[in-house]
């Protein structure tokens, strides 16, 4: 009860914050709103609509915490569509089933829908979207509205619209292009400009205010008509009382049609992913490192898309951009998507007729650049860092996505993807055969720092990341994680891309979460999320380094050791090691090293017996070489050692005055004696009071390790401290005997 | 409850290239059980199949060993099996196939066949080899089923028998035991709050089975327990691999119908791809 008592009070508290960043979203929210329903050929009001249901009933029913919903830019796109096929009413009717729908998919837990596809997919679908919004609103930014069958022609006229604007015969179409490119150039510049005054008004009502002052201007002072030609400006928003008297009725006739069905899927679709892609960005934003209820928000945003359609608005998705700049100004509740909706309709109720005085080609100019932002040349490239390959898959969505349509082209992605992985595989049957099988085994290991541990079979890609994420959830935030690749023969960009996702999460909420395993497969790039296949029988390849030999790299530079990634053929220092008697070392790599040789770590990677071969272990030890002889011993907890060691003939040799060390401790040695000799009280202390390791001595060097399987970075540097101090206390005692 | 003892051992042969590896497996397990071996050949009887099998057993030195030659016309699954009815084997060795490409093993249609149907315990074998491989590490199933403390008991028979030191029971608990359905930080916390509590149930049921194993059965050996939440029958398979388990022990399964087939279950996901050499407790 005290807890609910705090919150209130707490939410009381940053009441305050909220409010306010809620009206600094409305700002934008207001010129995006008008502007996106009229990118998709609805009413201006329609976009203000959607928001305004979508802050009501998202803040009160919703899961998230700091998100923002309302229209999205990636439904002009379908939208557009719906309004060409099924007329405005239809749509209601549309945008009404894919609220049901919506509301479906969050009773049947579907949030994890969006991890089925493939990002380079999705970002190809974002850059057609981007496109599509970008290629019809530049010609009404220039002033030259033109009606054309295809998104993909309205790009192609882009040309020869610049080339009209110098030749417009009637200075209303000039005045109009004039604004348009204005207002473009307000948001590009905006970021640039440091001012944190000229800041405090975001880009979009800098050119809304700009706008309205530009017409008072010329109505008060130069008292003229407004130079921009009547036909280029916001008309017909209603007043307060025309809303609810004008609320249209959705048109259900077409409901037995294919062409609606396909509307409303699309609609669904591209409202899902929008949404459920931005709640997981947001989340990242959430100072308080919230977990959203993803499954929760997407009931409420069908519920509000399905309010929004019957009073006339659009669909309600979460939004991005919105729900950043609500992050960046203070909003940390759902109280601030409220407050945005409250001053949406302040807004409609006191200023609509203001709202007449902007030109349309300076609010289509912030659609242009939101559809440049997203289909931007720097994308491209990013993707190309990626790989090819992932290329390939973002310009197969994008092309199919423009000239034939939304669906087509994300399940085009997704099929060129699949082909693609087959092809680098050159094995379908690794596919069909594993994809079924619940290939990914979590448990919390029982020994040591109890980290949770999630091993991975076969292959990892978006076909079946979903099986991995749903271990992934299931694990606070705060906890330690390794993730073992090391069984999958392929892992594809989506994973890589989402693992890393994951990582910061559990990175900021004071967890961590580490992937190992990946050190001896291939790439084709450098990019740290590029797609990773083992290669049977092809040699190690180190041209791209995994995010763990990077920072194996950082940490050879903070102990200033040197770092080698590359394969060391010559093991014989190893020879000598009781350990290796029974064992074939393959290779070591990822050797931390310094000058001499002394104290070096490395990866290695043998195998048990000549031709076993499945009795392969990777793992990570330290090798420390000592200037003086001890004697050969054997340490490690007790009843760990013996079913490494076959060998009969060695027994526990005990240490005396030390019950405690001999019970929880095997030792074994060739010579019983000269080892009980060794073994003082420092050196005995040192082992008590330490984590388990496995030290073995071979005369003249000490050789520890943990796990049977390659360490994460942290077990890593506890090793190299765990090392540094026991050669200080061996060099000690060989100073005190010698 | 007692273990099942392996008095008599069968293996089914065919004069292929991994038939010395196989003869010498069985041989030696044979030793180390002190069983009687009977090795079954679907084929005609000749002299010359007699004398190389006979000359594979005597290079092993293996001199105590009883065994007969059992030679039988048919189908090879009715055959072995009918063998297996009358000679009252205890222990069928079965050998798995490997998989070209990759390290991986798998059991042929015939194998698959005895392993569902026969009426004794059954050790299909990944590598079986001239030399001994040690078995060291074994991991046992704890599912919570009726058969499961013979299955243990007979996991630590067989531990003594081969001179295993460590074995891990691991509690397979399936997800659906978990009824929270994870959504936010609150549902996550009870959600992790029952696990542990279902982790203890587990981890007493199986600690009421170890009590109840005579103190010299469990000398020598290291047990520990493991509790993996995961789908039964698979997710032990995938931890005995990553912990590079030397045997691991199952329940026999249950009646298994032609759907299991299409919808893989317990054992048939071990079938498809052994994680090492699995023993079938019956």
């Amino acid at each position: 009860m005290t807890k609910k008592k705090t919150d209130i009070k707490g939410f009381f508290k940053s009441l305050p914050k909220n409010i306010f960043s809620g009206f600094v979203v409305s700002l934008i929210a207001l010129p995006l709103g008008l502007g996106l329903a009229m990118a998709s050929e609805a009413p201006p009001i329609a976009g203000v609509i959607a928001a305004v249901v979508g802050g009501v009933l998202v803040s009160i029913l919703g899961g998230s915490n700091v998100t923002i919903s309302g229209p999205g830019n990636g439904l002009v796109g379908v939208i557009l569509v719906a309004v060409a096929t099924l007329g405005l009413n239809g749509t209601y009717a549309a945008i009404i089933c894919s609220g049901v729908l919506l509301t479906l998919l969050g009773f049947l837990r579907m949030g994890k829908l969006a991890d089925f596809f493939p990002s380079s997919a999705i970002q190809g679908m974002l850059a057609a979207i981007g496109l599509i919004i970008l290629g019809k609103q530049f010609h009404i930014m220039m002033g030259n509205e033109m009606k054309l069958p295809g998104s993909i022609d309205y790009l192609l006229a882009i040309p020869s619209t610049i080339i009209g604007v110098f030749s417009y015969n009637h200075s209303g179409f000039t005045y109009a292009a004039i604004s348009g490119v204005i207002a473009l150039a307000i948001m590009v510049f905006y970021p640039k400009i440091r001012n944190k005054y000229f800041h405090l008004v975001p880009a979009p009502m800098w050119i809304v205010l700009i706008s309205i002052g530009v017409s008072y201007f010329y109505e008060l002072v130069l008292q003229q008509p407004h130079p921009v030609d009547p036909r280029y400006m916001i008309s017909n928003i209603p007043t307060g009382s025309q809303i609810v008297s004008d609320i249209p009725t959705p048109n259900f006739n077409l409901v037995n049609s294919i062409g609606f069905w396909g509307s409303v899927l699309a609609i669904t679709l591209i409202a899902s992913i929008e949404s459920l892609l931005s709640i997981k960005a947001v989340d990242q934003l959430d100072p308080e490192k919230r977990r959203s209820n993803v499954n929760r928000d997407l009931k409420a945003l069908g519920l509000a898309t399905i309010g929004s359609g019957f009073l006339g608005g659009l669909n309600v998705v979460t939004v991005i951009a919105r729900s950043s700049v609500n992050v960046n100004n203070g909003g940390s509740n759902r109280s601030s998507n409220f407050a945005h909706a409250i001053f949406l309709v302040v807004f409609i109720l006191l200023f609509s007729t203001q709202l007449t005085r902007i030109p349309l080609p300076a609010l289509m100019a912030i659609l242009v650049y939101t559809g440049y932002k997203l289909a931007s040349p720097s994308k491209v490239v990013k993707i190309f860092k990626i790989g090819k390959e992932q290329l390939i898959i973002f310009f197969t969505t994008l092309l199919v996505t423009l000239f034939i349509g939304l669906i087509s082209g994300i399940l085009a992605g997704v099929l060129m993807t699949f082909v693609i992985h087959v092809i680098l595989n050159k094995d379908l049957e690794l596919f069909i055969k594993n994809w079924r099988k619940p290939n990914v085994l979590m448990f919390k290991e029982k020994k040591g720092d109890q980290h949770y541990y999630i091993n991975v079979k076969h292959f990892c890609t978006f076909l079946n990341f979903y099986r991995l994420k749903e271990k992934l959830n299931a694990i606070p935030e705060t906890e330690d994680v390794v993730v073992d690749l090391s069984l999958c023969e392929f892992v594809d960009h989506t994973v890589m891309e989402n693992l890393s996702a994951y990582q910061d999460v559990f990175h900021k909420r004071g967890g961590h979460l580490e992937i190992i395993g990946l050190d001896l497969h291939g790439t084709d790039s450098e990019h740290p999320f590029a797609l990773r296949r083992l290669i049977p029988g092809i040699p190690f390849l180190t041209d791209n380094l995994t995010k763990r030999q990077t920072t194996l790299k950082e940490i050879a530079q903070d102990y200033s050791l040197e770092y080698e990634a590359d394969v060391k053929e010559n093991t014989e220092v190893l020879d000598g090691f009781r350990y290796f008697q029974t064992k074939k070392i393959i290779k070591i790599y990822n050797r931390l090293f310094n000058e001499d040789d002394s104290f070096s770590l490395f990866d290695i990677h043998y195998s048990e017996g000549e031709f076993i071969a499945k009795e392969d272990v990777r793992t990570t030890m330290l090798h420390i070489k000592l200037e003086h002889a001890i004697p050969e011993f054997t340490l490690d907890r007790d009843g760990f050692m013996e079913r490494l060691y076959a060998i009969a003939g060695y027994d526990d040799i005990p240490i005396d005055n030390h019950s405690d060390f001999t019970k929880r401790f095997y030792l074994i040695g060739k010579n019983p004696y000269k080892v009980q000799g060794y073994f003082n009280d420092d050196l005995v202390k040192f082992f008590e009071c330490n984590s388990y390791y496995h030290v073995e001595s071979d005369g003249v060097s000490l050789l520890i390790f943990r796990s049977q399987r390659t360490s994460g970075i942290k077990e890593i540097k506890k090793l190299i401290d765990f090392g540094i101090r026991l050669r200080k206390i061996v060099v000690k005692e060989a100073l005190v005997t010698y | 409850m007692s273990h099942t003892s392996f008095k008599s051992i069968a293996i089914g042969i065919a004069f292929s290239p991994t038939l010395e590896a196989n003869v010498h497996e069985a041989a030696r397990l044979c030793c180390m059980f002190g069983a009687k071996l009977s090795l079954i050949h679907v084929g005609q009887r000749s002299d010359e199949k007699i004398r190389t099998i006979d000359q594979y057993i005597g290079n092993d030195e293996q001199s105590q060993l009883s065994y007969e030659i059992i030679f039988n016309e048919g189908d090879p699954v009715e055959v072995i099996l009918e063998t297996v009815k009358k000679n009252k084997i205890d222990l069928l060795l079965l050998g798995a196939l490997k998989q070209e490409k990759f390290v991986q093993f798998y059991l042929g249609s015939i194998a698959r066949k005895l392993t569902r149907k026969a009426t004794c315990s059954v050790l299909m074998m990944t590598n079986p080899s001239v030399i001994r491989k040690p078995c060291k590490h074994m991991v046992v199933n704890g599912l919570k089923d009726a058969h499961t403390e013979r299955t243990i008991e007979t996991a630590f028979y067989v531990a003594h028998s081969l001179g295993s030191n460590q074995l891990t029971i691991v509690e397979e608990i399936e997800q659906e035991k978990i009824s929270i359905k994870i959504d936010d930080d609150q549902s996550l916390r009870k959600a992790n709050l029952l696990k542990e509590k279902l982790k203890r149930q587990e981890e007493l049921r199986v600690q009421g089975i170890l009590n109840h194993i005579p103190s010299e059965e469990k000398k020598d050996i290291q047990v520990s327990t493991q509790p993996i939440f995961g789908q039964r029958g698979y997710s032990i398979g995938h931890y005995a691999q990553i912990v590079r388990a030397d045997l691991l022990v199952m329940n026999a399964p249950k009646k298994s119908s032609f759907l299991d087939r299409f919808f893989p279950h317990d054992l048939e996901h071990i079938l498809n791809e052994l994680p090492t050499d699995v023993l079938i407790v019956r």
